[in-house]
């Protein structure tokens, strides 16, 4: 039965793990991922979900937990944030390369030092390399959404690559906004019971991930990239086919907002993603023309979809809730890449914004794409990367 | 069940290893000194056996060793536990 | 079992794979499938087994066996006894395999955590006291006064106590065995099958090639270590503790070998002053008043 809830973003992560009949979780908590799991604590305890917990003493714990759990042969799921995320940096890699389609929910926090607890991207981010499949959420319903989707991305053949689903904390991880559930049978129907490309199985006995010298080690990477260019195919078509069976899709790669024929073209990622929208429909209605492009995916990097978008424009203004200290945010730099031998390339304007869960309300999106057109205007961008609203 | 693959269309999704006799090929090229059984001293304890990290000694039928010299790295365990003697390691050479 | 010809003949790790001549830890992988048979999932770490196997895309290991990371031996058989639970199959015994640095150092946490979950697996930590798959660096199980690569004047440590730090965490089956008493260690094995709980077995296995003697001795070293009463075999069932042959005969010092005889046959103790060598046996001493204490 559909059920329309009124819930945090935490919850509804929790009611997806729920609805994909994942059948071992691994559970540490940490600010401000720990509704995830106390939510499906809840529904463990009380018969509602039939899973294992396995309330295990670390994230890097939890991951290997999952890792193991997922080559036994059962869809898994964790969730973290920060330095819980940094702290199963190893196994990252190895769940990857051990190709294994596990599903977690990173709850952006900041990396220290110092501590904090509010929202950038340094945590996932920092983790682009590893080969997981990167999921990057502006509401709750799409929270719970992507996280199906992604359970349906990862166990496709043609994939079978872990993927981590990314939102921002306490701006949806706490914030409570009304979601639809659809009903399980229709879940069930989009997807189906777990699939994974090997398993341990006494009957067929194998040594998993023993040493590979030089000379098969590049290929077995190759079919990484490989998987990762086969998921920046089938995004797409997953969020289609959910759109037409449950009414939500979200752009597939991108979500575009009015770029068709922008001469400004802001990109961001996660919930700034919503405050652009607000910024350019107030700036559509005086006459300027600018769109917004919400990166969804960040791995697999949507090169093409991002050509795509050059159109007409003369500037793109990219908003990273994220910086590489000695260079500038990962948005900045792949989006360059992106546009590198491409005709009538527009400039690119870098800006840094939110870090540490600074808000980014969308006057300060306004701002931004204003400083953007008016280096446009004059052709010439006067400082490649712009902290936003520093102090002096 | 172990093939060397000869192209990438040959690799599984990630590296499975399958169960081979000989995963570091003929170990018993590694030997210096080779054990060589007195079958008629050979009490038939099967001490030998148990011991060899190898696997290298099989328990025959009538529980007599029988020992695979394309495997055997030439410890010594063999012969330093045999409870009477049986097994004295000589030099390859010889 | 009583006799070594009930061992079955079956061999689950393949001759020809890249153990050390003599080694130690493949005496005991041996005899662990002897007592399990094949109906066994393994997590190994990063140890001399990892090696063992042989590189891709072959394996000595008859049973699947999955690598990983060297700090989660516990975690992982938590995910891996999780898993079959979920899938509500029944029958096969999963098995921790780890070195002696993947189990009292780095992978304390982890093992730490499943047995305070009370996993229900089978953690065998083999000990070849140091890290043997690096090249014989010094680990926390290192014995004090041995040469490794990093303490090449001899450690200054002592022994961490593993079989203790298990055994307060009140699991059901905490037991020392060694490569050389085989009906012992595949006893305990069975045994740790058929209870209910996380079981820790602590596997003395000597390695030529970290202390330094002829390969050959394996076996006769560990003989020697049990009969000096430098390594007690027992066992710690809910709680009660029982010392098994033939430990359970040398509670009166007299007849326990003095250490010496056990130590000299190695040079990674060739540094030991006589004092050191003193200080060794009244530890050892000390620690058999201490077993007969805790004996009923």
């Amino acid at each position: 039965m559909e059920q329309t809830i009124i819930d945090t973003a935490n919850h509804l992560a929790g009611y997806a793990a729920k609805a994909a009949r994942v059948k071992v979780v691994a559970a540490y908590p940490i600010t401000p991922q720990t509704t995830v799991v106390e939510k499906i604590a809840e529904f463990v305890e009380n018969g509602e979900m039939d899973a294992e917990y396995i309330r295990v003493e670390s994230e890097h714990s939890a991951m290997a937990a999952c890792i193991s759990a997922a080559a036994t042969g059962v869809r898994t799921f964790t969730a973290t944030s920060s330095h819980g995320l940094a702290l199963m940096h190893e196994a990252l890699h190895w769940a990857s390369g051990s190709r294994l389609p596990i599903v977690m929910t990173v709850v952006n926090r900041a990396m220290g030092a110092p501590w904090s607890i509010w929202p950038d991207f340094s945590d996932s981010l920092s983790q682009r390399d590893t080969g997981w499949i990167q999921f990057y959420c502006a509401s709750n319903q799409e929270v719970f959404d992507t996280v199906l989707q992604a359970y349906k991305l990862c166990e496709n053949e043609q994939v079978f690559l872990p993927a981590m689903v990314c939102l921002e904390g306490f701006i949806l991880s706490h914030t409570y906004t009304p979601a639809k559930i659809p009903s399980q049978e229709k879940i069930d129907s989009f997807l189906p019971p777990y699939k994974s490309g090997w398993s341990l199985d006494v009957d067929h006995p194998v040594s998993h991930a023993n040493l590979v010298a030089p000379d098969w080690f590049m290929e077995f990477r190759y079919s990484i990239q490989e998987a990762m260019e086969n998921a920046k195919r089938l995004i797409p078509e997953i969020d289609r086919d959910y759109g037409k069976r449950f009414g939500f899709e979200y752009g597939g790669l991108v979500e575009k907002y009015r770029c068709e024929d922008a001469d400004l073209v802001l990109f961001t990622m996660g919930t700034m993603g919503s405050d652009a929208k607000i910024a350019v429909d107030k700036m559509r209605k005086e006459g300027l023309k600018v769109g917004s492009a919400r990166i969804r995916v960040f791995r697999p990097f949507p090169m093409e979809e991002i050509r795509k978008l050059i159109g007409n424009a003369q500037m793109f203004a990219t908003i990273d809730r994220h910086i590489s200290f000695g260079m500038e945010g990962f948005l900045a730099t792949e989006i360059k890449s992106s546009l590198l031998g491409q005709k009538d390339t527009p400039k690119v304007a870098g800006f840094i914004a939110g870090l540490g869960g600074r808000d980014v309300s969308s006057e300060t999106i306004e701002k931004i794409a204003k400083k953007s057109l008016k280096w446009m205007d004059t052709g010439k961008v006067e400082e490649e990367t712009v902290w936003v609203d520093l102090r002096k | 069940m172990s093939k060397v693959p000869k192209s990438r269309k040959d690799l599984p999704l990630t590296p499975l290893s399958y169960p081979t006799f000989g995963s570091m090929g003929k170990t018993g090229s590694w030997r210096t000194f080779r054990p060589e059984v007195d079958y008629s001293k050979c009490t038939k304890c099967t001490i030998c056996w148990v011991y060899c990290p190898d696997a290298a000694i099989t328990r025959q039928n009538d529980d007599s060793p029988k020992i695979d010299y394309d495997y055997c790295k030439g410890c010594g365990i063999c012969a330093n536990e045999c409870p009477v003697k049986a097994i004295k390691m000589r030099r390859e050479e010889e | 079992m009583t006799t070594l010809k009930e061992l079955p003949k079956e061999e689950y790790l393949l001759k020809g794979h890249a153990a050390c001549a003599g080694c130690g830890p493949s005496i005991g992988l041996r005899l662990l499938f002897k007592a399990l048979g094949n109906k066994v999932i393994m997590a190994v770490p990063a140890c001399c087994t990892t090696v063992i196997q042989g590189p891709y895309p072959f394996t000595s290991a008859g049973v699947p066996l999955q690598n990983v990371l060297f700090e989660t031996t516990g975690a992982a058989a938590s995910g891996i006894v999780a898993a079959l639970h979920a899938r509500k199959l029944e029958g096969i015994t999963v098995v921790g395999w780890a070195g002696d640095g993947g189990t009292v150092d780095i992978g304390i946490q982890a093992l730490s955590g499943a047995a305070e979950r009370g996993t229900d697996f089978i953690y065998i930590c083999y000990d070849n006291e140091a890290y043997g798959n690096t090249g014989m660096q010094r680990s926390g199980s290192t014995p004090y006064g041995a040469w490794t690569t990093t303490t090449p004047l001899g450690k200054g440590e002592r022994k961490k106590d593993m079989p203790s730090i298990m055994a307060a965490h009140r699991i059901p089956y905490v037991a020392t065995a060694c490569t050389s008493y085989p009906i012992d260690f595949v006893n305990k094995l069975r045994k740790a099958k058929s209870i209910k709980g996380t079981k820790y077995i602590h596997l003395l296995a000597p390695c030529p090639t970290g202390w330094r003697y002829d390969t050959s001795k394996t076996v006769e070293l560990g003989r020697l270590a049990v009969q000096t009463g430098l390594w007690a075999l027992f066992e710690i069932e809910n709680g009660k503790f029982t010392l098994n042959s033939p430990s359970d005969r040398l509670v009166d010092k007299t007849k326990r070998k003095p250490v010496g005889e056990y130590l000299k046959l190695q040079e990674r103790f060739r540094g030991l002053t006589e004092e050191k060598l003193q200080m060794i046996q009244s530890w050892v001493d000390e620690d058999w008043v201490r077993y007969s204490k805790q004996c009923v």
